[in-house]
């Protein structure tokens, strides 16, 4: 076992635990607090692949933005759902099926793929290159359409989300 | 390298020879090296935060026409060593119903987050804890796991109050985190890189001058970010309610305290590397420990500016703070931001005056319109629609609101 | 050296427990947190075959920065009618948000 296999080792039995109690607690700000260490591991995991901007990316986009407006989200609504409440619809147990079935599906067929056992990394070992990628993002040959079309889209939600929340009786604040 | 002119590699030179002469495998040296120097990064900054407070004490006590500290030791300089005694021996008052993991860890996130940040600011020519190329972007996710720090502190505490205190902190510091982001763009675009010894390699004439409205909007936006005065809504300390930290004793209040002077000069070293041209100087390429005392004097003239800000304005309110961030500063700094790299383009680069010529009529053009803008539109009565009070100052003659 | 084939594994693993958790819970908070759980787990698949077989190209790295823009998006929105939908009925149970049955 190097030792790159054990923090790796690590690093998963640490976020699958996280994700775990995220499904499972009752209290509405405990799970926030475990999404925010499962987000944390997969910041980790991010470093591990190689890809040093998207760890940044993900503590600065999930943890520091998501994260924080999910905790808002949760202490706006708090009153009704706490402690007294059952936390799993009542057929529960039949939501093992499709995600059961999901998972041995994925493995089975990925499995049967001739480079699910490759160790070897085409990534480039300092990290990606942030410069190309920024470069991509803009320019007509690369990915400007994606990238438009994503700043319309949040352009949209942001306007979405103001106008559906929008307090008409209270005299709009 | 000799001693005197780099002392930090002199040093870390000798520890790295004498323990791969001992027979260390090289890559626990190395590993060893970074966790002596992250270690003694971390206590030099905290050793730092009482003379700090010693600082901020004398000139505030000038201001207010009075002393200062000066009985515990020359000058009042051992105060701040007589108030972490005092911190030390007080009791961990532990109330009834806390949640104790997110009680326990809050004054740990606060203070760590500002530490952190410790670790990409270029001290001199060739002393930077980690040279990552994407410094700007891990310090400002470092700001976002600070503010978590607030939400566990305000959550763990089972006080209502505490509770709405942290989340008005949280907001203000998301709204101000807005305009923040954006002016941090502003060094890295004049300078085409995110790392944080390129930005202060690059700053020929330096970036106040080439940007000087976005240095004051950054200036702004970082005290809100620190969360002091006048911004200090969420902490303020002569309010009968002390704010997320209202249940804190003992140690886990002094570190609340600590971190709070820790990340205010924490945005002065930022200020002066981004802005101010942090290590630069006359010979501070050859002899580091130069750079190094150049950039202490630029970040120690930020800090007294931020000192003074706090010893001279009162404190805004909280609805007064978020119309002046999403009304004012966001629209500014976009437009600061946008105008400049348009302006940047189309001037030669190469006449460096012609460039700071024009870069500095575009931001007092930027300025004077938002300041006739800001007068036309910013018509804001000091008082809500309320006949009778409108009627008594009318009756009274005397004139109240803004116009 | 760890192979491609644990990567696949636990994103596949937190994919399903987050799928898990979108089928099973009751509350409309907890839904929200499960799908962000999901939409992490194709971020890790999504790069760690980029760092595997495809380190040269971009395509993977512009599909996961838009992937976090539009969770980013998809998030404020989602909280947003979840606040709406509180103002009105005083619930975040989604088994009392039936006014469509029947």
């Amino acid at each position: 076992m190097s030792i790159l296999q054990i923090i790796f080792l690590l690093a998963a039995l640490a976020t699958l635990f996280c994700a775990v109690k995220v499904v499972i607690t009752t209290r509405m700000m405990h799970s926030a607090f475990w999404l925010v260490g499962a987000l944390l591991g997969i910041a980790v995991l991010f470093a591990m692949l190689e890809s040093r901007f998207f760890v940044v990316v993900q503590v600065l986009v999930y943890i520091g933005a998501i994260a924080i407006l999910i905790i808002f989200a949760v202490m706006l609504t708090r009153k009704i759902m706490d402690e007294n409440q059952q936390r799993m619809n009542q057929l529960w147990g039949l939501a093992f099926i499709p995600a059961g079935g999901v998972l041995a599906g994925l493995i089975y067929i990925l499995s049967r793929w001739n480079a699910f056992n490759t160790t070897a990394r085409t990534a480039p070992v300092n990290g990606e290159d942030i410069e190309a990628l920024g470069k991509a993002l803009v320019s007509p040959t690369g990915f400007m359409l994606p990238f438009e079309v994503s700043s319309i889209l949040l352009l949209a939600a942001l306007i979405g989300a103001i106008f559906v929340s929008y307090d008409r009786k209270g005299g709009g604040r | 390298m000799s001693f005197v002119a780099d002392p930090i590699n002199f040093i870390a030179d000798w520890l790295s020879k004498l323990l791969l002469g001992w027979g260390l495998p090289p890559d626990l040296v190395m590993v060893l090296l970074f966790i002596i120097g992250s270690g003694l990064l971390a206590t030099v900054a905290m050793l730092w935060v009482t003379i700090l407070i010693w600082y901020e004490r004398k000139i505030i006590g000038r201001i207010q026409d009075r002393f200062g500290p000066n009985r515990v030791g020359p000058y009042g300089l051992f105060q701040s060593i007589a108030d972490m005694i005092k911190i030390f021996t007080k009791e961990h008052i532990s109330p009834d119903g806390v949640d104790w993991f997110p009680f326990t860890i809050a004054p740990i996130i606060a203070v760590g987050a500002v530490l952190a940040v410790w670790a990409v600011i270029p001290f001199s020519a060739n002393f930077v804890g980690t040279n990552l190329s994407v410094g700007i972007l891990f310090i400002l996710a470092i700001g976002g796991i600070g503010e978590f720090g607030i939400v566990f502190g305000g959550w763990g505490s089972n006080n209502k109050y505490a509770l709405l205190s942290a989340f008005r902190a949280v907001a203000q510091l998301i709204s101000y985190e807005t305009p923040y982001v954006i002016c941090f763009l502003i060094p890295v675009m004049l300078s085409g890189s995110m790392n944080l010894n390129d930005i202060v390699k690059a700053q020929d004439p330096w970036f106040i001058f080439l940007a000087p409205l976005g240095a004051l909007i950054f200036f702004i936006t970082s005290i809100a970010e620190v969360g002091r005065t006048p911004f200090d809504l969420a902490e303020a300390e002569s309010e009968l309610v002390a704010g997320f930290n209202i249940e804190y004793s003992g140690l886990k209040f002094g570190m609340f305290y600590v971190g709070d002077f820790l990340h205010s000069f924490t945005i002065s070293l930022l200020f002066a590397a981004l802005f101010l041209g942090g290590w630069k100087g006359p010979w501070a390429e050859q002899i580091p420990v130069l750079g190094f005392v150049y950039f202490f004097i630029k970040s120690s003239a930020a800090y007294f500016l931020v000192i003074l800000l706090r010893a001279s304005m009162p404190r805004f309110r909280i609805d007064q703070m978020m119309d002046f961030t999403w009304k004012v500063l966001t629209p500014l700094s976009l437009t600061v931001v946008s105008m400049t790299a348009l302006v940047d383009k189309l001037l030669p680069a190469n006449l460096i005056w012609v460039r700071i010529g024009g870069l500095i009529l575009l931001n007092i053009i930027i300025f004077i319109a938002t300041d006739r803008l800001l007068d036309i539109y910013w018509k804001k009565p000091l008082f809500q629609k309320n006949n009778q009070v409108e009627d008594a100052s009318k009756a009274s003659s005397v004139k109240l609101g803004a116009g | 050296m760890i192979p491609l084939s644990w990567y696949l594994i636990f994103a596949a693993i937190l994919f399903c427990i987050g799928l898990f958790g979108v089928i099973a819970r009751r509350n409309l908070m907890s839904v929200l947190m499960c799908l962000e759980l999901m939409l992490n787990a194709v971020n890790i698949n999504l790069l760690s075959f980029w760092s595997y077989l495809y380190g040269k190209d971009l395509q993977a790295l512009v599909f996961v920065a838009i992937i976090f823009a539009a969770a980013a998006a998809e998030t404020a929105v989602g909280l947003a009618l979840i606040i709406s939908v509180y103002r009105r009925r005083v619930t975040v149970n989604a088994n009392d948000l039936d006014m469509m049955k029947g």
